[in-house]
């Protein structure tokens, strides 16, 4: 019990601290959000309030699925970001099964190797991988960006799922096989089952770098057929640089459903670092 | 109870059947690129064939001025925004963590949430959300601070060479304060109550408590937030693109090594782009990268563990 140590003006001091940075990171989206549906002259003459009946306007909105293919990006984005989740999460449990299951000769080197990607970024290998890309006809196409998310995603994935896997009883698996169940099935039927839950945490993770990243779309498939979300709100973005109306509208299309996402998922993904699995 | 004895020691091929997708993509799609990268920086290419130069790459990123004027700027302005990272956002995370973590405070859910939002935007919507906050012609910026009374401080950040780095790095730590706090968090969660009640019969509270006794035991954390800080800095590309464009205007203020790669390989207005030229600064940034994470793992790690539970 710590009774003694809580003092009003020490709870509301921590209130204040709090809150004031909650506000600042919220400002932003607010603020964005807030003026995209506004009218140009209550952009600039009012930036500060909510649109008012007076101020309140859709022309950004109408410019931008007017002009942008927006909901074709969706698409890309949902693809790539869908199938390297399935990848990422399926060989990660895999390889995570077999890290914590077995004792194999090499189990902790190759663990090890698994976890070397966790530190070094793949995009130093930019390079290479564009070459690959090229030679194997993999350019502009959703397929390398998928390949490469999947590597990317794997090493953490593994590395979180086999500690979870850990936990998973042992007694559970050896009944499983006394009764004659293949390791296969006791890897699908038995244990996944069990890490439900710590597959929707890595899940979140994987999910949020692919989705916002930039530098793979731009390099391996700036194509207009494979744009994803965030490069086509970038090239957008540079287009209309004077539309106010149009940027605003924009931000917030992209804004919104990470947003949405993230307050769905927010509790799963707190309680994934908090659990204390990402040491 | 009788333990089934299974045939001993076949060949388990479900080891290699559950290992090898996952070993194979990882493998082909990064290891072998990475090594792939460090082989191509020592190569050249003359008269339309690759030819091996030894470390020729590197004496050009170094030496001639054309390379070694844009890439020792480069690598100053990483370190200057990898330096704002560990003295702005990792304090604040701290902070923010710590009276997250007191006992009995309302609302802490609101507050982690609302906290991690800037996180999980994307590069191009935070850097643009900015751009258009700190420019003169919206007014945003101005007008809050007329606010506080320091209107007169305001200038078009992003525009000026001295400030814009600042700026951009600011944005940065903005963004990313959330993961700093979260981890530390959870690090002060994991504290047992016996400890801090141990501290508490003996009369330490309060701050006297948070820097005696709760502090060196969140030091692997720190440690670990450093790690991930020094990393994402020296890879960092997409904000700086976002905001500035790949020139990292203005006049290259805001260049750091992953612009630098971006111009090198694909080039630019002036430049054709170099797969060699890229690959070297790829190099240097995997040798940076390197050197921080034994850094860590050596010095950091192995004096910290003594501190865990």
């Amino acid at each position: 019990m710590s009774l003694a140590t809580r003092s009003l003006p020490r709870t509301i001091g921590a209130h204040a601290i709090l809150l004031t940075y909650t506000a600042i990171a919220l400002f932003p989206v607010i603020l964005v959000i807030m003026n995209s549906f506004k009218s140009r002259a209550g952009i600039f003459g009012a930036p500060l309030t909510p649109p008012t009946p007076k101020t309140f306007d859709l022309i950004g909105y109408t410019t931008v699925f007017g002009q942008g293919d927006f909901i074709h990006y969706f698409q890309d984005s949902l693809v790539v970001t869908v199938a390297s989740l399935f990848f990422v999460l399926l060989f990660g449990a895999m390889a995570g099964f077999a890290l914590s299951e077995y004792r194999f000769r090499g189990n902790t080197m190759m663990g090890l190797y698994l976890a070397l990607g966790i530190m070094i970024p793949i995009r130093l290998g930019t390079v290479a991988i564009l070459q690959l890309m090229v030679a194997s006809g993999l350019v502009n196409t959703l397929t390398a960006l998928i390949l490469v998310y999947t590597a990317q995603g794997l090493p953490l994935a593994i590395f979180i799922l086999s500690e979870f896997m850990k936990q998973v009883s042992d007694d559970l698996k050896n009944a499983g096989r006394i009764d004659g169940l293949s390791e296969y099935t006791i890897f699908f039927r038995l244990v996944l089952p069990l890490v439900r839950p710590s597959m929707a945490t890595v899940a979140v993770f994987t999910m949020i770098p692919i989705w916002n990243d930039l530098w793979f779309p731009l390099i391996l498939a700036p194509s207009e057929e494979t744009k994803t979300v965030t490069l086509g709100a970038q090239l957008f973005l540079g287009q209309f640089v004077t539309n106010w109306n149009a940027i605003l509208a924009a931000l917030s299309l992209a804004i919104l459903p990470v947003l949405i996402l993230y307050v769905i998922f927010s509790r799963q993904l707190i309680r994934g670092i908090t659990s204390g699995a990402v040491k | 109870m009788a333990v089934e004895t299974r045939p001993k020691r076949p060949i388990r091929w479900h080891i290699g059947v559950f290992l090898a997708p996952a070993v194979l993509v990882y493998t082909a799609i990064m290891i072998l690129p990475l090594f792939g990268t460090l082989q191509l920086s020592l190569f050249r290419n003359i008269d339309q064939s690759q030819v091996f130069v030894g470390l020729g790459n590197f004496r050009t990123l170094f030496g001639d001025p054309n390379w070694s004027v844009n890439f020792w700027n480069a690598l100053r302005n990483n370190v200057w925004f990898f330096i704002i990272h560990m003295l702005v956002q990792n304090p604040i995370g701290i902070l923010l963590a710590a009276l997250l973590s007191s006992p009995r405070l309302r609302f802490t859910a609101f507050y982690r949430t609302a906290i991690f939002v800037p996180t999980i935007l994307s590069f191009v919507i935070v850097g643009f959300a900015w751009k258009l906050i700190l420019s003169p012609i919206w007014g945003v910026a101005p007008h809050l601070m007329d606010f506080v009374g320091l209107k007169s401080f305001f200038t078009p950040w992003l525009g000026k060479e001295q400030y814009a780095l600042t700026a951009l790095s600011l944005i940065s730590v903005w963004q990313f304060v959330g993961i700093p706090m979260m981890l530390i968090y959870a690090a002060l969660l994991s504290i047992p109550d016996e400890v801090i009640e141990a501290a508490e019969c003996d009369g330490v509270t309060g701050m006297a408590q948070f820097w005696k006794i709760k502090l060196p035991l969140i030091l692997p954390s720190i440690g670990i937030i450093s790690i991930l800080t020094f990393v994402g800095n020296f890879n960092a590309f997409d904000l700086i693109y976002t905001a500035q464009g790949a020139l990292a205007g203005p006049n290259y203020s805001t260049d750091i090594l992953g612009t630098f790669l971006y111009r090198a390989f694909f080039g630019f207005q002036l430049q054709v782009g170099d797969p060699n030229m890229g690959a070297a600064i790829a190099t240097i940034m995997f040798l940076i990268i390197l050197a921080g994470v034994c850094v860590y793992l050596f010095l950091v790690q192995t004096r910290l563990r003594r501190y865990q539970f």
